[in-house]
C-alpha cells in the first residue's frame, strides 16, 4: 500500500516522485517503458528555459520559472552539469527584427529582466562565424544547457535513496477508486495506493480516461527532429540560437549540447503515433540546410546523430493540468516544450495541492548523477577506469559496469546510452559495439547479441 | 603535473601505418620513440578482419587480418619499440604536445615529430542520413567483424538487409556466411555495383538478390528492425541492417586540433613528406583518404616514418615554400595536397576520380597544361601519377589535376 503512485517515468514523473518521496509520502513510480524516459523525455533541446517567452501569468510559466529555481538550488549537491550560454533570438528579416522589442516587453514582464538587444555589429562581434544575414537578436542571458537525462535519473536516485519505489515494463492496464484509495492493475501485478498522479505524457489522456472515466483533453503528438553535429562544430557556436518565435512551437533552434555537441532541431511534425519517433531523409535535409544557413562554417562538418522527441501537445497551447480532490486524483499532461525545465515546479505545484500531512525526510542523501558533461571532469579523468570503451564519448569499462549496478540499472540500450553516452558518438558503435555486447552480456533485453550462436 | 621529457617522435595509433612508420624510424637510429594505442592489443583494424587477404608484400604470406596484426605487433615488439596500450590521444596542441588519458590518470607527452596514423572507418547510418526508427541491429562491417572475431559472439541480427557493393561488402558477406547468417539482399544506391568484375559477382554465387537504384530511405521497427524501406517505396523485411564501405578518415584528432584538414579527403592536408601544416605532425595510412589496403598503409607508413628520420637529422626542406594542388573536374581527392618546392619534387600523386573515365590526367598551372598523361580507370581503382620530372615555371602557387576527355 502506497501513499502515491506516480504513473509515468518521463522527466515530470521522476520530480514528482522525488518531490512526495523527500515529503516523507510512500512513493511508487511505474514505467511502461523499459527504463524511465522513455517517451517524450527521450529527446529533447535539453535547454534550461528562463520563460521569457512564456505565456504571461500562465501556470507553464510558474511552473518553469520555479523548476528553473529548483534545479539551480540542488544541482550541485545531485553532480548535475550547467552550461552557461545564454541564448540569442535571431532576427533574420526585417519583420522578425520588428518583433524583437515586443519580445524583450513580454521577457520583462515575465520577471526575465536581463534581456538586452544587441544590433547586427555586436551580434557578429559576439558570434563571429554568424551569416552575415543576420539583422539583430535579443540576447537572453539566462538561457542555459543541461543534461536531459542525467537530472530526471538523479530526481529518481534521490526518491530511490528516501525510500520510494520503481517499477519498470509495468504498463498500468485499469484503474479503480474505491472511496478512499486507488487500485492499479498493471501488466506486473495489483498496486494500491491512495492518490494517483497521471505524468503518463504521450499517453496522459488514455490513463486519464482509464482512472476517471473520460479524458479533458486529447493528446495530439507532435514530433521533433534533430540533427547532431561533430565535436568539431562546438568552436564555431558557443550560444544557443533560438528563432524569432512562432505560433505553433518554438522553432528550430541551433544549439551547443552539454556533451560538446552541436544540435539543430526541432522540427513539428503532426503524426497518430505516439510512439514513432522516426526521422526522414528530407527533414534532416532540411535541418542541415537550416543550419548551414545560419553557420555558414557548419558546410563541411559530419554529421554524428540523428534522433527525435515527441511533445504530448494537446487541443490546447497549455498545460493540461486536472485535480480531483475528492477521487485523489492530480493529473500533470499536455506539457508539450517546457518540461524538462518545469518537471521540479510541476512538482512543487502537484505537491501544494495534496493536503495529507507526512513528516518529511530531515537529511535526505543526495546520490550523485554520471558525469558526462564535455567541460567538467569526466570519469576518463580519474585514474583506475580500466579502460576506454567507446572511443568518441570516452566512455569508461568503470561506467559502463556502473551504469548496469546501483539501485537503477540499465536494462536496455537506451538505457545504458542515456547514463553513459556509449555509441552515441561519431561511429556510433563501429569500434565498441562488440565489446559491449562482452560487457553487457545477461544484463540488457533485447541483449546486444543473438544468444544462441547458430 | 611536471612535464614529462620530450620523444623524438610519438605515433599515433598501431596499426599497419603506425608500425610501419615505427619500423623506419628505429632502423634509422631513431631510438626514443613510442607507439601510443587507445587498444589494448596492437595491429589496428586488421585484428577483427578474420580473412585473408593480408600481408602478401610485407610478410609475402597470404595471411588473415588478425594473424598479419600479430605479425605485425610482433614486428614492433622485436625491434624494441614501446607500444603504449589503452593510452587514448585525446588532443593534439601545436608543435607537438598531446593530451592522453591512461588508465592511470591523464597525461600529456610532447614529442620533437609526432605521426597520426589513426586509420578509417565506415559511414555510420547517421551520417548516411538515413531515416526511421533507432532499433538494435544496424551495424557497420567493421563492428560486425568485432563481433565476429575479437568478441565471438553473434551479431544482433539473423536476416539482414547488406547495404553496399564496395570491395569491404564482400568482407561482410564473407563473415556473414561463415557465421551462419544469411542476409536478404544486397542493396546498392547506384546503377551498377562498385566492386570490380568479377568480384561484384559474388553476391549472385552466394545465392543473393542484388536490387540495384536501392536507396535506403528508413530503417523501421523498435525495439528491433523489422524491414527496411527504399527511397523507391517498397520494403523489405529483415531483422537488421549491415551497413557496408563509405569509409571516412577517422581524423577526429586533426579536425578538432589546429591542423589544416582537405575538404577532399576529410583527413590531414600533407605535403609530399607527409607534413601535415605544423610541420611537428606528419599523418600517414588510412587517415589521409579512405581506403587503402593494409599492405598499402604499411609501406606507406614506412615511407613517410623515413621522411620523420630525415626531418629529425636536418635532411628536408624547411616548410613555407609550397605548391598546392587542387583536384579539378572528375577528380574526387588527391594526396598529398601540398608539394615543397623542391628538384626534382620527389612527389608521386594518388587520386580518385568521381567517376569512369577514358582519356587524359593533365596538372595545370593557371591556363598552362604542364603535364598529360593517358587515362583509363574508374572510381575504385587507385591512380598514381608521378611528378618527379615536372618542373613547374618559378612564381607558380597552384597546380590543379583534371581529368581531360
Ligand atoms: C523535440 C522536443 C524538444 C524539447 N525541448 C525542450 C527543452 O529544450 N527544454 C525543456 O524544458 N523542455 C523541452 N521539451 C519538452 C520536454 O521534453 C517535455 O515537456 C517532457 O519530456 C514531457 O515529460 P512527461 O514526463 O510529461 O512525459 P513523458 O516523457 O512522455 O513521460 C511519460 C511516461 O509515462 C509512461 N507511461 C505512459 N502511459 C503509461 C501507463 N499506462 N503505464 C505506465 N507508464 C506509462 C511513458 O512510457 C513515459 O515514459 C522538448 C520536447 C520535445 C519533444
Ligand atoms: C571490414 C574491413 C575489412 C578489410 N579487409 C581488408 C583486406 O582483406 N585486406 C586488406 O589489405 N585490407 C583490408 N582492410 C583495410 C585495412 O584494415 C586498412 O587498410 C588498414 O588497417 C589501415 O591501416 P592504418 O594503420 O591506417 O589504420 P588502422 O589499422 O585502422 O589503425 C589505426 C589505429 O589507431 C588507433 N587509434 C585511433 N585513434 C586513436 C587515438 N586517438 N589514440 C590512440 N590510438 C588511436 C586505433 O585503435 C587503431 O589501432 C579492411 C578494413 C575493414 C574495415
Amino acid at each position: 500500500m502506497f501513499d502515491i503512485a506516480v504513473v509515468g517515468a518521463g522527466v515530470v514523473g521522476c520530480a514528482v516522485a522525488r518531490r512526495f518521496a523527500l515529503m516523507g509520502a510512500r512513493v511508487v513510480l511505474l514505467e511502461q517503458g523499459p527504463d524511465i524516459l522513455s517517451g517524450a523525455s527521450k529527446g529533447n533541446s535539453a535547454i534550461l528555459h528562463t520563460g521569457f517567452d512564456a505565456p504571461p501569468g500562465s501556470l507553464e510559466l510558474a511552473c518553469m520559472r520555479a523548476g528553473r529555481a529548483e534545479y539551480l538550488e540542488i544541482r550541485e549537491r545531485l553532480g548535475l552539469p550547467l552550461l552557461e550560454t545564454g541564448a540569442i533570438v535571431a532576427a533574420w528579416s526585417d519583420d522578425e527584427q520588428a518583433k524583437l522589442p515586443a519580445i524583450a516587453a513580454q521577457a520583462h514582464a515575465n520577471g526575465v529582466t536581463d534581456v538586452t538587444l544587441l544590433d547586427r555589429a555586436a551580434l557578429l562581434a559576439r558570434i563571429p562565424t554568424l551569416s552575415p544575414h543576420i539583422k539583430a537578436g535579443l540576447l537572453v542571458p539566462g538561457e542555459h544547457l543541461i543534461d536531459p537525462w542525467s537530472a530526471p535519473l538523479a530526481y529518481v536516485l534521490q526518491a530511490l535513496a528516501v525510500g520510494a519505489t520503481v517499477h519498470r515494463r509495468t504498463q498500468v492496464t485499469a484503474a479503480r477508486f474505491d472511496g478512499a484509495c486507488w487500485q492499479l492493475d498493471t501488466t506486473t501485478g495489483p498496486f494500491r495506493a491512495t492518490t494517483l498522479i497521471n505524468a503518463a505524457g504521450l499517453f496522459g489522456d488514455h490513463l486519464e480516461a482509464l482512472a476517471l472515466g473520460e479524458a479533458s483533453f486529447t493528446i495530439h503528438p507532435r514530433k521533433g527532429q534533430f540533427v547532431v553535429f561533430d565535436k568539431a562544430a562546438t568552436k564555431l557556436l558557443a550560444t544557443i540560437l533560438l528563432p524569432v518565435p512562432l505560433e505553433r512551437t518554438k522553432g528550430i533552434v541551433l544549439t551547443p549540447t552539454i556533451f560538446g555537441n552541436l544540435l539543430v532541431g526541432p522540427t513539428a511534425d503532426e503524426q497518430d503515433s505516439r510512439t514513432n519517433a522516426g526521422t526522414d531523409h528530407q527533414s534532416l535535409q532540411a535541418l542541415i540546410a537550416r543550419a548551414h544557413a545560419l553557420i555558414p562554417a557548419l558546410e563541411h562538418m559530419p554529421v554524428t546523430a540523428l534522433y527525435a522527441g515527441i511533445r504530448p501537445a494537446t487541443e490546447r497551447k497549455e498545460y493540461r493540468l486536472r485535480h480531483e480532490p475528492a477521487r485523489h486524483y492530480i493529473g500533470l499532461n499536455g506539457i508539450r516544450s517546457t518540461g524538462l525545465t518545469a518537471a521540479l515546479g510541476l512538482a512543487q505545484h502537484a505537491a501544494s495541492l495534496y493536503q495529507t500531512p507526512h513528516t518529511p525526510i530531515a537529511t535526505p542523501p543526495w546520490p550523485q548523477a554520471p558525469k558526462l558533461a564535455e567541460h567538467l571532469p569526466r570519469d576518463h579523468h580519474q585514474p583506475g577506469y580500466g579502460e576506454i570503451i567507446c572511443h568518441c564519448e570516452l566512455v569508461t569499462r568503470r561506467e559502463i559496469e556502473a551504469a548496469l549496478t546501483g539501485p537503477l540499472p540499465a536494462t536496455d540500450l537506451g538505457g545504458l546510452k542515456r547514463r553513459t553516452r556509449a555509441t552515441m558518438g561519431r561511429c556510433q558503435g563501429f569500434y565498441c559495439q562488440a565489446h559491449l555486447a562482452t560487457l553487457t552480456a545477461g544484463r540488457l533485453d533485447p541483449p546486444l547479441e543473438t544468444p544462441h550462436a547458430p | 603535473m611536471p612535464p614529462e621529457p620530450a620523444y623524438d617522435a610519438l605515433i599515433i595509433g598501431a596499426g599497419p601505418a603506425g608500425i610501419g612508420a615505427a619500423l623506419a624510424l628505429k632502423s634509422r637510429g631513431i631510438h626514443n620513440i613510442a607507439l601510443l594505442e587507445r587498444e589494448t592489443d596492437a595491429g589496428g583494424t586488421p585484428r577483427h578482419c578474420g580473412h585473408p587477404p593480408f600481408g602478401l608484400r610485407e610478410f609475402r604470406r597470404l595471411l588473415t587480418g588478425p594473424a598479419y596484426a600479430k605479425r605485425l605487433a610482433r614486428a614492433a615488439f622485436d625491434a624494441n619499440i614501446p607500444l603504449l596500450p589503452r593510452h587514448s590521444v585525446l588532443a593534439l596542441h601545436p608543435g607537438g604536445t598531446l593530451d592522453l588519458a591512461t588508465p592511470e590518470g591523464p597525461r600529456t607527452l610532447t614529442a620533437r615529430r609526432v605521426l597520426i596514423a589513426t586509420g578509417a572507418r565506415e559511414a555510420p547510418r547517421a551520417a548516411r542520413l538515413i531515416g526511421g526508427e533507432r532499433p538494435l541491429g544496424v551495424l557497420n562491417t567493421g563492428a560486425l567483424q568485432a563481433y565476429c572475431y575479437l568478441e565471438h559472439k553473434a551479431p544482433p541480427f539473423t536476416r539482414p538487409v547488406v547495404v553496399g557493393t564496395e570491395l569491404v561488402s564482400l568482407s561482410a558477406l564473407l563473415t556473414l556466411r561463415r557465421h551462419g547468417i544469411h542476409p536478404v539482399a544486397v542493396l546498392e544506391s547506384g546503377p551498377t555495383p562498385v566492386a570490380p568484375w568479377p568480384l561484384s559477382l559474388f553476391p549472385r554465387l552466394l545465392g543473393l538478390p542484388v536490387h540495384r537504384n536501392a536507396a535506403l530511405a528508413s530503417i523501421n521497427g523498435f525495439p528491433r528492425v523489422t524491414s527496411v524501406t527504399l527511397q523507391n517505396g517498397s520494403e523489405l523485411a529483415c531483422d537488421g541492417v549491415l551497413l557496408t564501405g563509405r569509409f571516412t578518415p577517422e581524423s577526429t584528432l586533426a579536425r578538432m586540433s589546429h591542423l589544416a584538414l582537405s575538404t577532399a579527403t576529410k583527413g590531414p592536408a600533407i605535403d609530399q613528406y607527409g607534413r601535415t601544416s605544423d610541420p611537428a605532425f606528419f599523418a600517414a595510412g588510412n587517415q589521409l583518404r579512405a581506403i587503402e589496403t593494409a599492405g598499402w598503409c604499411f609501406f606507406e607508413g614506412r615511407r613517410i616514418g623515413e621522411f620523420m628520420a630525415d626531418d629529425l637529422q636536418g635532411g628536408l626542406p624547411a616548410p613555407g615554400d609550397e605548391l598546392t594542388l587542387t583536384p579539378g573536374e572528375g577528380i574526387a581527392y588527391v594526396v598529398p595536397q601540398r608539394l615543397a618546392r623542391v628538384s626534382p619534387l620527389r612527389a608521386t600523386l594518388q587520386l580518385r576520380l568521381t567517376e569512369p573515365a577514358l582519356g587524359q590526367l593533365h596538372v595545370r598551372a593557371g591556363d598552362t597544361v604542364l603535364l598529360r598523361r593517358p587515362l583509363i580507370s574508374a572510381p575504385e581503382r587507385r591512380v598514381l601519377l608521378e611528378l618527379d620530372d615536372l618542373r613547374p615555371p618559378p612564381g607558380t602557387q597552384h597546380l590543379t589535376i583534371e581529368v581531360a576527355q
